[in-house]
């Protein structure tokens, strides 16, 4: 499965460098966040399908730190948004 | 290529989750304010992701590892609903205005 594999985590790659065009249009700085936590989403998931087509388990544990990031990096934005 | 069923199911939804992290990305570049691309963002993307370790899931070698996947899923569904509200309620702070929603 390494063609498809690698396919697949091309095309989400591209999007993710698609989605950079709204972190630098902004206009907001909740525009560029949010950029950011879909980028988490799409790492995410390229390394949960990496893991498959490489035959790497490890990459789930990756995986799981990613998505766990993903959520302190919003919480650490709005606290300094807010207060 | 596809050894087995499963497989082949597997493959059809981390395609099907593709197609939805497509819709997420267009939804984050063409919507018209900062809650509509929101909304596309938190929802399209996650559901994609869900679709892709629900793939990966059904090809693991045993249900532990199935549900470590899964955990991923989870952890990310948690982050963007909780995250995308706190970031609507910013931009509302901020007092962001309305896009214009008007059919073209």
């Amino acid at each position: 499965m390494p063609d498809l594999a690698l396919a697949f985590a091309a095309f989400v790659l591209a999007t993710v460098a698609a989605g950079l065009i709204r972190v630098a249009k902004g206009p907001t700085r909740a525009d560029r966040m949010m950029a950011a936590q879909l980028f988490g989403t799409a790492l995410a998931s390229i390394l949960l399908v990496l893991s498959w087509g490489l035959g790497q388990p490890g990459l789930v544990d990756v995986a799981l730190v990613f998505a766990a990031l993903a959520a302190i990096t919003v919480v650490a934005f709005v606290r300094r948004a807010w207060w | 290529m596809v050894t087995s069923p499963t497989e082949g199911v597997a493959i059809a939804l981390i395609l099907a989750g593709g197609v939805f992290f497509f819709a997420g990305l267009v939804g984050l570049l063409r919507f018209p304010d900062v809650y509509a691309r929101i909304h596309a963002v938190t929802k399209a993307d996650t559901l994609g992701l869900g679709l892709v370790a629900v793939g990966i899931a059904l090809v693991q070698p045993s249900p532990v590892h199935a549900a470590r996947v899964l955990l991923v899923w989870g952890l990310a569904a948690l982050a963007s609903g909780a995250g995308g509200h706190f970031l609507c309620r910013t931009a509302w702070l901020e007092e962001v205005e309305l896009g214009n929603r008007e059919a073209p």
